[in-house]
């Protein structure tokens, strides 16, 4: 039998007779119709056993729900009977949080403005440790881990290098064409080579670089910390006596340190090889040429104040990474927020230290 | 077709292998239709393999499996097991993104029809029969305790009324207190929900405290079907080390001083 119901008027009032299995997955529409129907009507005062099939506590509990007491019925059914019994127990014991609002607009901006502030706080007080920890490891360097430093080494730096100098290589040759383009309008395109020159060794070659860095490894220390503290490897260190900062964050530092000053070096002969190309071939400046007027007219000046950035962002980006991989909990979306959280927070820092030293040197006069 | 109409689960010849490591050959089951039967078995003999074969997760490499008289590998099966099956997994399984109460909702809006007020408090009722405090529906996942969460686990497991319950070392993980207090859920439920219960289980309470007949893994075969009273008299040098070591006898001491002031209130 088909899994319905019939409502007929008996002398006892409405009768509700279901008919056929009541059981979860039958009863999707028989539910809504009856639903409909019950809210016209109201409820029925009894119940009929007697052509009910099979039922589970679902059935039980949408035919409860349809008669003013579960207990008004005509006919047994065991299965019914024991059921319900469990029912109305279960629903009084339980009631449900009411589901979260979306806050009010200021009261988000306002946890938006703390939650910033708490963030630039704990981000000086994670250097602060960092500064302590790289202290302690000056003066025992015997205790220094070298394992780790290395492997970082290569993966972030050394496997980095070629597609760092793809990169600038195509904004090199992207900055040579559109200037090429204008500067042949006023007739002086020999001022390509400083345009290139300029914006490849002073910005484009450490931003791209620390960009890089930042997507493939301040992800990855976020990544492999968080993963080191949702399986406890963390707490264990701790309980040895082995300190995070020495173990976890010193080594990634001090090796982001040593590869984004090579990494923007490589950037800067890649971006230096585009400009060349396409001047060469668009412009028909000789490479020779080039690089002599880029040596006396843009000078080594241009590549040192690149380069002195390069140890300031890579602090920046990998405690970035690390400070946010130490704030992973126990649950899988932590993780995925702290990797999102490292990578963010690194480039939007990239892009500020880069306006911040900007403005420094031209207060300088450089 | 199974000669037997009161199996829920029906396993015959069954293999499996690792690489040259051999889990399973020729290993036969029958669980009966209501019955609570306990699985045991030492660590790494293939309980979980077997598990994940019942539930189709792993394709066996030899021998059948039969869930309610039809083979597993047979076409539409697996839509079945969904339906009439529900699992409780050794860390509980929780989608850790969801809230407990839309951890239940899940199977429902899977595979029923029914209209949302329904199913929220189908629910709610299915949380609060796993014993759950009212308010830990609203929770994340990451915000219970370990026995918090095989509980919301469970209530899962019972969503949508299945009649063969799978569960993976229930008890394993929780305090003696929270492990008798589970074993007591798991009866009242399948008392109360009339379901099979296929378990797993390292804990040698639970199978005093719940399960009707329990099965030895050993040898990579069901070395033994029986009560846990006929295995403790089995002269298998396997079973009688698990049973009879030192926490087995604790756990019979303990079974004995349970039933005793329960034989006296009836």
């Amino acid at each position: 039998m088909t899994t319905g119901y019939g409502l007929i008027a008996g002398p006892g009032g409405r009768v509700l007779q279901p008919r056929g299995d009541w059981t979860v997955l039958l009863l999707g529409s028989v539910t809504t119709d009856l639903d409909a129907e019950l809210h016209r009507s109201g409820k029925a005062d009894r119940l009929d056993l007697a052509q009910l099939g099979r039922v589970d506590l679902s059935g039980a509990y949408v035919l409860s729900r349809a008669v003013k007491s579960a207990t008004a019925c005509d006919g047994t059914h065991s299965d019914f009977t024991r059921l319900a019994r469990l029912v109305p127990d279960a629903l009084s014991a339980c009631s449900l949080a009411p589901a979260s609002l979306p806050l009010p607009m200021f009261e988000r901006i306002g946890r938006c403005v703390a939650r910033t502030g708490a963030e630039a706080y704990l981000s000086l007080a994670f250097v602060g440790r960092l500064v302590e920890a790289f202290a302690v490891a000056i003066r025992h360097p015997h205790r220094f881990r070298l394992t780790p430093l290395f492997a970082v080494v290569e993966q972030a730096g050394i496997d980095a290098i070629p597609i760092v100098m793809t990169m600038t290589f195509f904004i090199g040759a992207v900055i040579a064409l559109v200037g090429a383009n204008m500067l042949s309008d006023l007739g002086v395109t020999v001022f390509t080579v400083e345009l290139v020159g300029i914006a490849i060794l002073r910005e484009f070659g450490v931003v791209v670089a620390a960009i890089l860095l930042a997507g493939r490894s301040a992800s990855a220390f976020a990544a492999e910390i968080g993963s080191m503290k949702m399986d406890q490897e963390v707490d264990a260190m701790g309980v040895m006596g082995i300190d995070r900062f020495d173990a976890l964050v010193l080594p990634r530092v001090l090796a982001s340190l040593l590869i984004l000053p090579v990494l923007t070096f490589c950037a800067d002969i890649g971006g230096l090889a585009g400009g060349i190309l396409v001047s060469w071939a668009t412009l028909g400046i000789h490479p020779v040429f080039f690089l002599q007027r880029t040596l006396e007219m843009v000078t080594l000046t241009q590549f040192w104040l690149g380069m002195v950035k390069a140890p300031f962002l890579a602090v920046v980006i990998s405690v970035a990474g690390c400070r946010h991989g130490l704030t992973v909990g126990t649950d899988v979306a932590g993780l995925g927020r702290a990797v999102t959280a490292a990578v963010v927070q690194s480039i939007f820092m990239i892009i500020l230290f880069d306006a911040v030293f900007e403005v420094i040197f031209r207060e300088l006069g450089l | 077709m199974s000669d037997d109409p009161v199996c829920s689960i029906r396993i015959r010849n069954l293999r499996n292998v690792f690489g040259a490591a051999v889990v399973h050959d020729g290993l036969d089951l029958d669980v009966r239709a209501g019955e609570i039967l306990g699985v045991v078995g030492s660590s790494g003999s293939g309980k979980t393999v077997l598990l994940n074969a019942i539930l189709g997760l792993r394709p066996p490499d030899g021998g059948t499996i039969e869930i309610f008289g039809e083979n597993i590998r047979a076409a539409g099966a697996q839509a079945m097991i969904k339906r009439r099956i529900g699992v409780l997994f050794q860390s509980a399984a929780l989608f850790s993104a969801l809230t407990v109460q839309e951890n239940v909702e899940a199977p429902f809006r899977e595979q029923a029809s029914l209209p949302a007020h329904v199913v929220r408090d189908l629910a709610a009722l299915k949380i609060s029969l796993a014993g759950l405090p009212n308010d830990t529906g609203a929770m994340m996942p990451a915000a219970l305790s370990g026995g918090m969460r095989k509980r919301a686990g469970i209530a899962r497991a019972i969503a949508l009324d299945p009649e063969l319950v799978l569960l993976d070392e229930p008890t394993s993980g929780l305090d003696p207190a929270g492990a008798g207090a589970f074993d007591d859920l798991i009866r009242t439920l399948h008392e109360a929900l009339g379901f099979t219960v296929f378990l797993i289980t390292h804990d040698l309470d639970t199978l005093h405290a719940i399960c009707d007949r329990v099965a030895v893994l050993a040898d990579r075969k069901i070395i033994a079907v029986a009560s846990v009273a006929e295995l403790e008299r089995s002269e298998d040098p396997w079973i009688k080390g698990y049973f009879r070591g030192r926490r087995g006898r604790a756990a019979q001491a303990r079974d004995a001083a349970r039933d005793t002031p329960n034989a006296e209130a009836g």
